[in-house]
């Protein structure tokens, strides 16, 4: 890998002490120990040289190092704070760690260097009781302003029988209800203007049909216009992460499946091919084009409940109720193949659950057939309804830099002209053997997020027909030892594979000790799983990095002067989930 | 004796009448829409869900009739009761048929005006007593639509008058015993058609209740039967609206005599009430702006040219 070096000697001849240690991982992304003196120019300088240009912070996160045994030659560290970068003209990523050793760490804050850091450094904050030196704003942003300690750190416990009996007195519930109340001052907001005119402040949410969730906005208004937003997230937290440091590999495939409920087995598919690409498991030809199909089916199934409840946001009633009828055509195919409607459970490592059942060809040709004609009197409907385009045209926009500055992956990046779908770009179980358009639009405004929404379910559609038409024979599971179940075939004829089995049903899968990242062009943009084995059967840190993180992150920025009416909109067309937010 | 007595009965039977069509537009709204969104619609209490009217009225009477404390006690009281009484007002000068009118008022039309103008205060005062910035804004919005819209829908009407020579409605339904106001006023019928569903605050133009941005907006804060009462206003409403259109423009009680006269009335009113529901299954909402600019930039003038070119041509066949 010549591209391997070029980095490496490109930091070394800009720094020459930045580089601590070479990692090497299992998913080949360059992975860089980067002393914390050095790294934010480091960060800074890969983001702007040339032949680097590293533009899109993709995730930063970091791992409690305390628990861990099997570290290798890896730097003395108690918390190690990653970055995940994307190099768009490299088709790249890469990864940087930090070490902090001490006992209060700290590492100085990469907020400066993108605007997207904030939200992520803040929930590290919050999750692991890193402090950020020179963050803007550095609070909890999951967990409630009155939670004790730092959920993610190894000693905090995970389950409520670990916490002591929960109680609580009125005094109690004052404080935590005065806690929610929105401060102004707080969050450096005036509630006087310049012209000496009072504020509004109005409290959206966390219970607002507008958001789809619980989700709480407080908008600072000037009459109707809005001059600034503070969201105020982590009513749907889980902690999703930290159950997956207590599930072992297998039994977390159902959590997945609630992470981002609206795409099903789209949140299977990048956690499935990590623990894969942790235990070298090759992936039979079936199993991958079963993937594929299913993925996009819940695609459209995602794409459909977003269609709807946007046009309803814009005042339309009809269109969510046939698009859920669509919806419920589609689940009858899902639930036949899965047994399950919207969370299926239906991946395995090494796999899928079960072979496809008989007669699945005429269930996914009636839907293919019947799909088209719906979609062209949508497009009647909706898309060219004045009403729908005067709320629509116009309206939320922002161009390819500042999507690109603040983390947007998915239809959103698309939107705005650029063309970068990872189905594409780095192909994934087998897409690359696909024929599909990536629709691209132009303008990066709320009409154009729609049609490019709109014109996705049409290719999905497409990949669904390819699918049927070329749908490999062959096993649906790999035989390799690691897959859950494992292989059951030769049990009573072979001591080996009988102890195998016996060991990997009762503890699961021990996974090698290493790391591994995989994601995949979710509906939403893109998901992806971040996983650390530390030799056990469970995973030792499991980071999800989900697309409406960012994506929520990024909204007061472009909806400042618009009205209530237009943020519903805006909302409506980045098309986000709570559960996927907050994890 | 006798007449006062014929009265009295045209009295109770209209009241009784109107607000049961109102009621029975839960049960009608509810299956049309369902009809045309590919759903069952209410189909549990009694046969085809008929008595789901019942049902919820039952519902509605029995809720807690809660009042928030934070809430302007008075105000919040007397809102709902104004959007009835106003509208139920209106419906004394309505003539359903020859004879069957309350009261046949010879500036009948001025009355049904001003009644409805009435009806913004209901917004205003729930907005504003509700004590809550969602009401505030939605009682400003409706505030600002009803009064707006109310121009147009005076105007639009002028045209009517002018032909006629005459406010009083039975007049001006036996004028169009030739032809209906709706081919020489087709403008005038237009717009008007858009106004009644402003003022009626019906989807498009729902703009104070905006279910997904302001939370039912000016009544976000009332339940049981001070909810109602909104409820069965707007019901009124469009009934009320619909009566109006046909006795303006499609010639009230006229029709052939094969059917008696009121049963032609009620045949185009349900037809204008169902045309009320079908325009909530198939439109999107505007921004508030647009909606203003679109009266005062669009509406307005072509009701002003209307009432030009009516008077012109009046004038010149004088």
């Amino acid at each position: 890998m010549e591209d391997l070096v070029d980095i490496e000697q490109e930091i070394r001849t800009k720094f020459p002490e930045a580089v601590v240690y070479v990692q090497q991982t299992r998913d080949v992304f360059p992975t860089y120990w980067i002393s914390k003196d050095y790294i934010i120019p480091v960060l800074g300088f890969l983001k702007t040289a040339p032949g680097l240009q590293f533009k899109f912070l993709y995730d930063l996160s970091a791992i409690d190092e305390q628990a861990r045994q099997n570290r290798g030659a890896q730097p003395e560290s108690r918390f190690t704070v990653f970055y995940h970068l994307l190099s768009f003209s490299r088709n790249q990523f890469l990864r940087l760690k930090v070490a902090c050793p001490e006992e209060k760490p700290s590492v100085p804050t990469a907020s400066t260097v993108w605007a997207n850091a904030n939200w992520y450094e803040r929930e590290v904050y919050d999750m692991f009781g890193i402090h950020f030196e020179g963050h803007p704003c550095l609070r909890r942003i999951l967990m409630p302003q009155y939670w004790q300690g730092h959920p993610l750190q190894k000693a905090h416990p995970a389950r409520a029988t670990e916490m002591g009996q929960f109680k609580m007195p009125e005094e109690r519930m004052l404080a935590e209800q005065d806690l929610l109340q929105f401060k102004p001052e707080e969050w450096g907001l005036s509630s006087e203007g310049k012209d000496n005119e009072d504020f509004m402040f109005l409290n959206l949410g966390p219970q607002h049909p507008g958001t789809h969730g619980i989700l709480r906005l407080i908008l600072q208004m000037d009459g109707e216009s809005i001059v600034n937003i503070v969201p105020d997230i982590g009513f749907h937290h889980r902690g999703a992460e930290k159950m997956g440091e207590r599930q072992s590999w297998h039994t977390y495939i159902p959590y997945t499946d609630r992470v981002e409920y609206l795409s099903g087995v789209m949140n299977n598919f990048p956690y499935v091919m990590a623990v894969e690409q942790l235990g070298g498991i090759d992936v039979p030809d079936r199993a991958k084009v079963i993937r594929i199909m299913l993925s996009e089916l819940f695609r459209i199934s995602s794409h459909l409940v977003w269609y709807g409840t946007f046009a309803q946001d814009l005042g339309m009633m009809t269109p969510v109720f046939l698009m859920f009828y669509d919806r419920e055509r589609l689940f009858t195919v899902i639930e036949a193949i899965c047994g399950d409607r919207m969370h299926p459970n239906w991946f395995r490592i090494g796999g899928v659950a079960q072979d496809l059942p008989n007669g699945w060809q005429g269930l996914v040709k009636e839907f293919l057939d019947y799909m088209p004609g719906r979609l062209k009197e949508y497009d009647k409907m909706i898309m060219k309804n004045r009403i729908f385009k005067a709320r629509t045209k116009g309206i939320g926009v922002y161009n390819t830099e500042e999507a690109i500055e603040w983390g947007v992956t998915g239809p959103g990046l698309r939107a705005t002209g650029f063309d970068w779908d990872f189905r594409k770009k780095q192909p994934y179980s087998g897409f690359d053997q696909f024929e599909f358009d990536v629709p691209v639009a132009v303008n990066g405004d709320c009409y154009d997020r729609a049609v490019l929404r709109s014109e996705e379910i049409r290719q999905s559609l497409r990949i669904i027909q390819q699918c049927l038409d070329n749908m490999p024979e062959g096993p649906y599971k790999s035989h390799h030892p690691l897959t859950t179940p494992p292989d059951k075939k030769y049990t009573m004829y072979d001591i080996e594979t009988l102890i195998n089995h016996f060991v990997n049903v009762s503890w699961g899968p021990v996974l090698p000790p290493n790391e591994s990242y995989c994601g995949v062009e979710s509906s939403k943009g893109h998901n992806g799983y971040y996983l650390v084995s530390d030799g056990s059967t469970m995973s030792y840190r499991t980071r999800i990095r989900t697309p409406s993180f960012p994506h929520i992150q990024f909204v007061p920025y472009y909806s400042k002067g618009y009205t209530i009416a237009d943020l519903m909109a805006i909302l409506g067309s980045v098309d986000f989930v709570l559960s996927d937010l907050d994890r | 004796m006798n007449e006062i007595l014929v009265q009295i009965l045209i009295i109770v039977g209209v009241l009784l009448g109107t607000v049961t069509i109102a009621a029975g537009l839960i049960y009608v709204e509810r299956k049309m829409l369902a009809v045309w969104q590919q759903r069952s619609g209410p189909n549990r209490v009694g046969p085809f869900g008929i008595f789901q009217v019942l049902a919820d009225m039952v519902k509605i009477f029995f809720k807690e009739d809660w009042i928030p404390p934070f809430v302007d006690k008075k105000v919040f009281i007397i809102a709902p009761t104004i959007i009835m009484l106003s509208i139920l007002m209106s419906f004394s000068i309505v003539p359903f048929a020859p004879g069957i009118v309350i009261a046949d008022l010879n500036i009948g039309l001025l009355f049904f005006l001003a009644m409805s103008s009435l009806g913004a205060y209901t917004i205003v005062l729930a907005g504003w007593a509700s004590n809550n910035k969602y009401s505030l804004l939605g009682g400003m919005r409706g505030a600002a639509q009803m009064i707006s819209y109310e121009v147009f829908m005076g105007l639009s009407l002028m045209g009517v008058v002018i032909q006629v020579g005459s406010f009083n409605m039975t007049d001006i339904v036996n004028a169009q015993k030739g032809l209906w106001f709706v081919v020489p006023q087709f403008v005038g019928f237009i717009i008007f058609l858009i106004a009644g569903v402003a003022e009626t605050h019906r989807l498009p133009f729902d703009l104070p209740e905006a279910e997904s941005e302001l939370i039912a907006g000016f009544h976000s804060e009332y339940s049981g039967m001070k909810f109602g009462m909104f409820f069965v206003g707007e019901y009124l409403g469009i009934t009320l609206v619909s009566c109006m259109i046909t006795i303006l423009f499609f010639g009230g009680w006229l029709g052939p005599s094969f059917l008696p006269p009121i049963v032609w009335f009620l045949i185009k009113m349900f037809a204008f009430i169902l045309f009320f529901v079908l325009l909530r299954a198939a439109l999107a909402r505007p921004r508030y702006d647009q909606l203003m600019s679109f009266g005062w930039k669009l509406l307005l003038p072509l009701a002003l040219l209307n009432v030009l070119i009516t008077g012109a041509v009046v004038l010149s066949n004088a």
